[in-house]
C-alpha cells in the first residue's frame, strides 16, 4: 500500500509524537509513505476565518503535487485532513471553484484523489483483520476513551466516513489491538481547539468536561487523532486539575502510538515518554488490570444471566429478573427430566429456593445421577406436602 | 439591551444576502428552535447565542451581529450545523461573518492577532513555525510574556522547533497569497 | 369493539390479513388469509389458564418491550375476541415438539397444534382503509439522544404503557433501568417531526396534547415530581385543548422553549442540554427519565397494502386523500375510503369524525342501484384499435380489458380483440391515451384534437 504523506506543521513540533508514531506504525504495517516533497501549510482554521479562496488554495497546492504522483493522501492531523477534504469537496462540486483554485495555484488540480485520515486508513483501507495479524503485544486490560473530536467526523458531507454522534472506527481499531474501549458520551464534543491560545479559560472549561466524562465512564486513558485535541487534553490537564480541584491522571495517546506499541514498538520509540501526563508506566500495569477484568467477568457470568441482564441496560421493568431466574431454573430442570410436567414442577420448587438451585446446578456438573436423586427427592417431598395439605382440607 | 429599531436598510439586507451566499445557506429556513445554541460547546462564553445571531440576520440587524463577540468565540466545531433540523449551516455563517468583520475592522483582538500571525508565518516560511507564531502573537496583543512558561516546558519535551524550516516552494506559497488578493479574495 | 363483535351484520376476522384484491367499485373480491391461531375460537372460553402455565416468555410487542408475554397470549387485556393465539415462532411445542402444557390444561380442549392458515374470499362493494400508524424509529436517527442505548430514554408510547394500570408496572411510573420512581422527568417534543434533515418534515399533530397530559400525570402521580417540557410550539387547536394545556402549566409542568441538543448519562441520571430561547440562555437539567414525543408514521406494511388494494400514497407514505379539503376520506380509486391516522397524523376526535364520514360515504354508495361517475373518462374508437394490448398494463387503475368483437373485413366476418374501458374504474388520468399508438383511445373533454387546438392557440 502506498500513500502520499502530509504531516502538517505540528507533526514535527508540538505533535512530534504523532509524527514519530505514524512513521513507526507505517514501517511496522508495511505501508509505504511518500512524504509530499516541499509540502506547505494547509492554512488550518486561520485561513478559513480570513479568506475563503485562500483557505482552499493552500491545501490544494499539496493535493496537486500528490495528484501528479497519482496518490491518495494520508493526513494524520485532523485539521489538515478536514481542510483537504473541504478543498476536494468544493473543487469537485463547482467547475468555477476549480478554475479559481487552479488560477491561484498556477497548477492544474482536479481533486481526482482523496485525502484519508489515520482512522480511515486502518479501519477501511488497511483492514482490521490485517491489523490484527500484526499485533504482537495486545493492549489487554486497557480501557481507553476514544476521543474523535470535531474535525474527523464533521461536516458529514465533507468527511463522511464515520457517524458524527457515535463514531466507532477508533473503537474498532482499539478492540483489534486488544483493548476494551469504554462507551462514553463525549466522543465528539469540541475541546476548544485554537481557543487554547486565544481564550484559554474557555478552552479549559471545554476540555475539563471531556476529561470528566471520560473518567466517569471508567476510562484509564484517552486516545485521539488530532494534535490540538492532544495538546489541550495532555498539556493542559494539570492546569485543569488545578483550576477544578480534581485529579484525572489520564494519559493521552495518539491512536498511532498505540497501534505501533501493540505491533511491537517500545513506547519511547513513538514519543510516549514526551507526554506531559505520564504515559509509559500504564503498559506495565496492564497485565494486572487484564487479570482483574477477567476475574470480574467470570464472577458476573457465574452469578447467572439474571445479574448480567439487569446490568445490561435494556428496558424490562421488574419482571425481567424473576423471568431470568425462572428460565435458568427451568433450563436446569429440563436437563434432569424429559417429562415437561415434571420439569415444570421442579422449576416451581427451585424458584422458591434459589440457593438449592445453585447447589443442584453444581451437582449436575459433577454427577448427573446424584443430581437426579436429589431432584426426585424434592419432587416426592413436594407431592407428600401437597397430599397432606389436601387431606387436611378434606378434614 | 434597549430598543431594536427595524427599518428597511437595503444595504443591510444586501449584506445579509451576501453572507447567505458565502455560506450557501438561507437564514429564512431557521425556525428559532435553539438546538444549535443548546449543543454549542462554547455558548456559555458567548454574548449572543448562535440562534440569536441567526435571528439578528433574519431581522436585517447585521451590524449588531458583526460586533458580537460570539463569532470570535465560535470554535467552528460544526455541532450546530450537524444537528440543525432545518439544515441551516450556522457554522459557515459564523465563518462568513468573521471574514466580513475582519474586512470592516471589527475584530476580537486576540483571535485576529493569532490568525494574522499564523498566516504571516506561512507566507514567510511556507509552513507554520509555532515558535515564531507565538512570538508574533504575543507582540500583537502586547503581552510579550504570555504563556512564556510553556516555552521551556515544550523544549524539554523536544516539542519546540527553534529554527523554522524555509521550504523551497515558499515562493509558490507567497504567490498563492498574492494571486488570491489580486482575484479579490472570497470569491463564491 | 365488543359491540362490533356482537353485531349480527358484522363479520370480524381477527388475526387475519388481506392477501388479494380484485374488482372495482361495487364489485370487489377480497382474499383474506386467516392466520393459524392454534386455538379453536368456537371452543375457547377465554379463561386464560393456558397463559398462566406457558413456559415460554418473550418481550411483549404491546408493551413495547417493557414487559413480557407468553407464547400463547391475548394481544392485550381489552382484545376482541378476548381469546388467545399461539405465537408459533416462540412456541416450544411447535418448534421442538416438547411441552404442550396448554393443550393438556385447557378445560375445553380448544388448543389445536395442527391448525393451518385458511384462505377465505369475500365479495364487498366498498373498502374502508383504517390501518393506523407506527412510531418513527428515533433510535436509528438521533445519536445525540443515544441511539436508543439509554434505557431511561423512552418514547411517549412507552410512557403510556408505564402509566396504564394494566401495563407492565401496574400503572406506576418506573424507570426501565432500575425500577425506581423518577423524581424529575423531561419531555421532549418534535422528535422525528418538524425535522427536515433526519426525520419527517410534518407536524405530528397529537404530541403537544398528549405531552401536556403526560406532564400532568408526572406531577400528580409522583409526590414531589418535576416535569420539564422542551418545546418549539404548543399546538392546541381543539375544543378545550388550550385550557387543558394551561392547566398542566398551572399544576406545575415547567415548559421550556428550546429544542434539546443532547442527552447523556451522568451517574444514574440523565443530563438534558437545551437553550431557553425566551431568555436566550443555555440551560441544562438533570433528570431521571426522558420521554420523547416521536412522530407518527404510516403503519408498517402500509405501502404494500396500498399497492395491493390499488390506491396512492403521499410523499410521506400516508394514504393519499382525493382532495385535501373537499374529499378527506376518499381516495382517487372509486370505492376505497380512508379513516384515521393512515391518512395522516391525528388524534381521537378527528379519527372518529373521519370514521363516521367514511361510513356515511359507504352507505351512500351502497344504497344506490346506479353510480354516477365522472364523464371525463377514456373511450375506445373500435375502428382504430388494433388490439395490441399496450394500454392494458399502463392503466394504474386496471380499468382496461380486452373484449372480442365481430367486424366485416373484405366481405368476411372476423372476430378480433379490442380494448374496453371500465367506466367505473377509469379515473380519467389519460395515461392510456398517451400510450395508444393508433390513437384509438381518447379522453372525453380532453380529446387529442382539443389539446392540439389549445397548443395551436397558444403557439401560433
Amino acid at each position: 500500500m502506498r500513500l502520499a504523506y502530509y504531516p502538517g506543521c505540528s507533526l514535527d513540533a508540538t505533535a512530534i509524537e504523532y509524527g514519530m508514531s505514524t512513521q513507526k506504525m507505517a514501517k511496522l504495517l508495511d505501508i509505504d509513505l511518500w512524504e509530499i516533497p516541499d509540502w506547505s501549510c494547509c492554512g488550518a482554521s486561520s485561513a478559513h476565518q480570513t479568506d475563503h479562496l485562500l483557505a482552499i488554495s493552500l491545501p490544494a497546492r499539496n493535493l496537486a503535487i500528490a495528484e501528479r504522483e497519482g496518490l491518495d493522501v494520508l493526513a494524520p492531523c485532523a485539521a489538515c485532513y478536514n481542510r483537504m477534504r473541504a478543498t476536494e469537496y468544493e473543487v469537485r462540486a463547482s467547475a468555477k471553484t476549480r478554475s479559481q483554485v487552479e488560477e491561484a495555484l498556477g497548477m492544474p488540480y482536479q481533486a481526482a484523489h482523496s485525502t484519508i485520515s489515520v482512522l480511515e486508513l486502518l479501519d477501511a483501507r488497511y483492514g482490521l483483520d490485517n491489523l490484527a495479524a500484526r499485533v504482537t503485544n495486545p493492549l489487554k486490560g486497557m480501557t481507553p476513551a476514544c476521543y474523535y473530536g470535531c474535525l474527523l467526523v464533521r461536516p458529514v458531507a465533507v468527511t463522511g466516513f464515520d457517524d458524527p454522534e457515535n463514531p466507532q472506527s477508533m473503537d474498532r481499531i482499539m478492540k483489534t489491538l486488544g483493548a476494551s474501549p469504554v462507551d462514553w458520551a463525549f466522543k465528539t464534543e469540541c475541546c476548544g481547539a485554537g481557543l487554547g491560545v486565544t481564550q484559554t479559560d474557555i478552552c479549559l472549561e471545554m476540555t475539563y468536561q471531556i476529561l470528566r466524562n471520560a473518567k466517569e465512564a471508567g476510562a484509564d486513558s484517552i486516545v485521539t487523532a488530532c494534535p490540538v485535541c492532544h495538546l489541550n487534553l495532555d498539556m493542559r490537564q494539570k492546569a485543569i486539575e488545578k483550576k477544578y480541584q480534581t485529579q484525572f491522571n489520564l494519559p493521552v495517546y495518539y491512536v498511532t502510538e498505540l497501534v505501533a506499541i501493540a505491533c511491537g514498538a517500545e513506547p519511547p520509540a513513538v514519543g510516549a515518554n514526551r507526554h506531559f501526563v505520564e504515559a509509559v508506566s500504564i503498559f506495565q500495569q496492564l497485565p494486572a488490570k487484564a487479570k482483574a477484568m477477567e476475574e470480574a467477568a467470570a464472577q458476573a457470568a457465574k452469578a447467572g444471566k439474571g445479574a448480567a441482564k439487569a446490568k445490561a441496560a435494556k428496558p424490562a421493568g421488574e419482571s425481567e429478573e424473576p423471568a431470568a431466574d425462572e428460565d435458568a431454573g427451568l433450563a436446569l430442570a429440563r436437563k434432569l427430566y424429559d417429562d415437561e410436567s415434571k420439569a415444570a414442577q421442579l422449576a416451581e420448587i427451585l424458584k422458591q429456593e434459589p440457593a438449592r438451585a445453585e447447589k443442584l446446578a453444581e451437582m449436575l456438573e459433577q454427577d448427573k445421577s446424584k443430581a437426579l436423586k436429589v431432584a426426585d427427592a424434592l419432587l416426592a417431598k413436594k407431592a407428600k406436602e401437597k397430599s397432606a395439605g389436601e387431606e387436611g382440607n378434606k378434614a | 439591551m434597549g430598543e431594536l429599531v427595524l427599518s428597511a436598510h437595503p444595504e443591510s439586507r444586501e449584506l445579509v444576502k451576501a453572507i447567505e451566499a458565502a455560506s450557501r445557506t438561507k437564514t429564512s429556513l431557521c425556525y428559532q428552535c435553539g438546538k444549535c445554541s443548546a449543543g454549542c460547546p462554547v455558548v456559555f462564553a458567548m454574548d449572543y447565542t448562535p440562534r440569536q445571531i441567526i435571528r439578528l440576520l433574519q431581522l436585517g440587524l447585521i451590524e449588531t451581529a458583526l460586533q458580537a463577540k460570539s463569532i470570535w468565540i465560535c470554535a467552528t466545531c460544526d455541532t450546530c450545523s450537524t444537528r440543525c433540523p432545518r439544515g441551516v449551516d450556522i457554522a459557515s455563517i459564523m465563518d462568513a461573518l468573521r471574514r466580513e468583520a475582519l474586512k470592516q475592522g471589527k475584530v476580537v483582538k486576540e483571535v485576529a492577532a493569532f490568525n494574522q500571525a499564523f498566516l504571516n508565518s506561512v507566507k514567510r516560511y511556507g509552513r507554520n513555525h509555532e515558535a515564531s507564531l507565538v512570538l508574533e502573537y504575543n507582540a500583537r496583543i502586547m503581552k510579550p510574556f504570555k504563556n512564556a512558561e510553556q516555552g521551556p516546558m515544550m523544549m524539554s519535551k523536544g516539542k519546540l522547533k527553534i529554527f523554522p524550516e524555509f521550504i523551497k516552494g515558499r515562493g509558490e506559497v507567497n504567490r498563492i497569497f498574492e494571486k488570491v488578493k489580486a482575484m479579490g479574495g472570497d470569491h463564491e | 369493539m365488543v359491540a362490533v363483535a356482537q353485531h349480527p351484520n358484522i363479520k370480524l376476522y381477527s388475526y387475519s390479513e388481506v392477501v388479494g384484491l380484485s374488482g372495482y367499485i361495487g364489485n370487489f373480491t377480497v382474499t383474506i388469509k386467516e392466520k393459524a391461531k392454534y386455538v379453536d375460537y368456537d371452543k375457547c372460553t377465554g379463561c386464560g389458564l393456558c397463559e398462566t402455565k406457558c413456559p415460554s416468555r418473550v418481550k411483549s410487542e404491546f408493551d413495547l418491550g417493557l414487559g413480557e408475554r407468553h407464547a400463547i397470549y391475548k394481544a392485550f387485556p381489552q382484545a376482541v375476541p378476548n381469546k388467545p393465539v399461539i405465537d408459533a415462532k416462540n412456541c416450544r411445542k411447535l418448534q421442538t415438539g416438547k411441552c404442550g402444557i396448554c393443550e393438556k390444561l385447557c378445560p375445553v380442549k380448544a388448543i389445536n397444534f395442527e391448525d393451518q392458515d385458511r384462505f377465505v374470499t369475500e365479495e364487498v362493494g366498498a373498502i374502508v382503509m383504517a390501518t393506523g400508524y407506527d412510531l418513527f424509529e428515533w433510535e436509528k436517527a438521533y445519536g445525540e439522544y443515544g441511539y436508543g442505548k439509554y434505557p431511561d430514554v423512552i418514547s411517549g408510547l412507552h410512557f403510556e404503557r408505564l402509566v396504564n394500570a394494566s401495563g407492565p408496572t401496574g400503572g406506576k411510573i418506573k424507570r426501565p433501568s432500575d425500577g425506581k420512581i423518577p423524581q424529575a422527568v423531561a419531555f421532549i417534543k418534535c422528535v422525528g417531526s418538524r425535522d427536515d434533515t433526519k426525520g419527517k418534515s410534518y407536524c405530528s399533530r397529537a404530541c403537544c396534547m398528549y405531552t401536556a397530559k403526560h406532564a400532568m400525570q408526572v406531577v400528580e402521580k409522583i409526590p414531589g415530581g418535576e416535569a420539564y417540557v422542551f418545546y418549539m410550539d404548543v399546538r392546541t387547536a381543539g375544543k378545550g385543548y388550550e385550557e387543558f394545556y394551561q392547566r398542566s402549566v398551572e399544576r406545575g409542568a415547567q415548559y421550556i422553549r428550546g429544542r434539546v441538543s443532547k442527552i447523556y448519562p451522568r451517574g444514574d441520571r440523565l443530563v438534558v442540554k437545551s437553550e431557553d430561547t425566551l431568555i436566550g440562555k443555555p440551560i441544562e437539567v438533570e433528570v431521571d427519565m426522558v420521554v420523547l414525543a416521536t412522530a407518527m408514521v404510516p403503519a408498517a406494511g402500509a405501502e404494500e397494502i396500498a399497492k395491493l388494494v390499488g390506491f396512492s400514497t403521499d410523499k410521506d407514505g400516508f394514504f393519499q386523500e382525493a382532495h385535501p379539503k373537499l374529499q378527506p376520506v376518499e381516495t382517487f380509486t372509486g370505492g376505497v375510503f380512508l379513516a384515521g391516522a393512515c391518512q395522516g397524523p391525528k388524534d381521537i376526535p378527528d379519527t372518529v369524525a373521519q370514521a363516521s364520514a367514511a361510513a356515511v360515504k359507504v352507505v351512500a354508495l351502497l344504497s344506490k342501484d346506479q353510480l354516477a361517475t365522472e364523464p371525463m373518462i377514456a373511450y375506445v374508437d373500435e375502428t382504430k384499435c388494433t388490439g395490441c394490448e399496450f394500454c392494458v398494463p399502463i392503466c394504474p387503475y386496471q380499468a382496461i380489458s380486452m373484449k372480442p368483437i365481430k367486424t366485416r373485413v373484405h366481405g368476411e366476418t372476423v372476430e378480433r380483440q379490442v380494448a374496453e374501458v371500465n367506466k367505473g374504474l377509469c379515473q380519467g388520468c389519460g395515461a392510456c391515451v398517451a400510450a395508444c399508438r393508433p390513437c384509438a383511445l381518447n379522453l372525453n373533454g380532453f380529446t387529442n384534437d382539443q389539446i392540439v387546438a389549445e397548443v395551436d392557440a397558444l403557439c401560433l
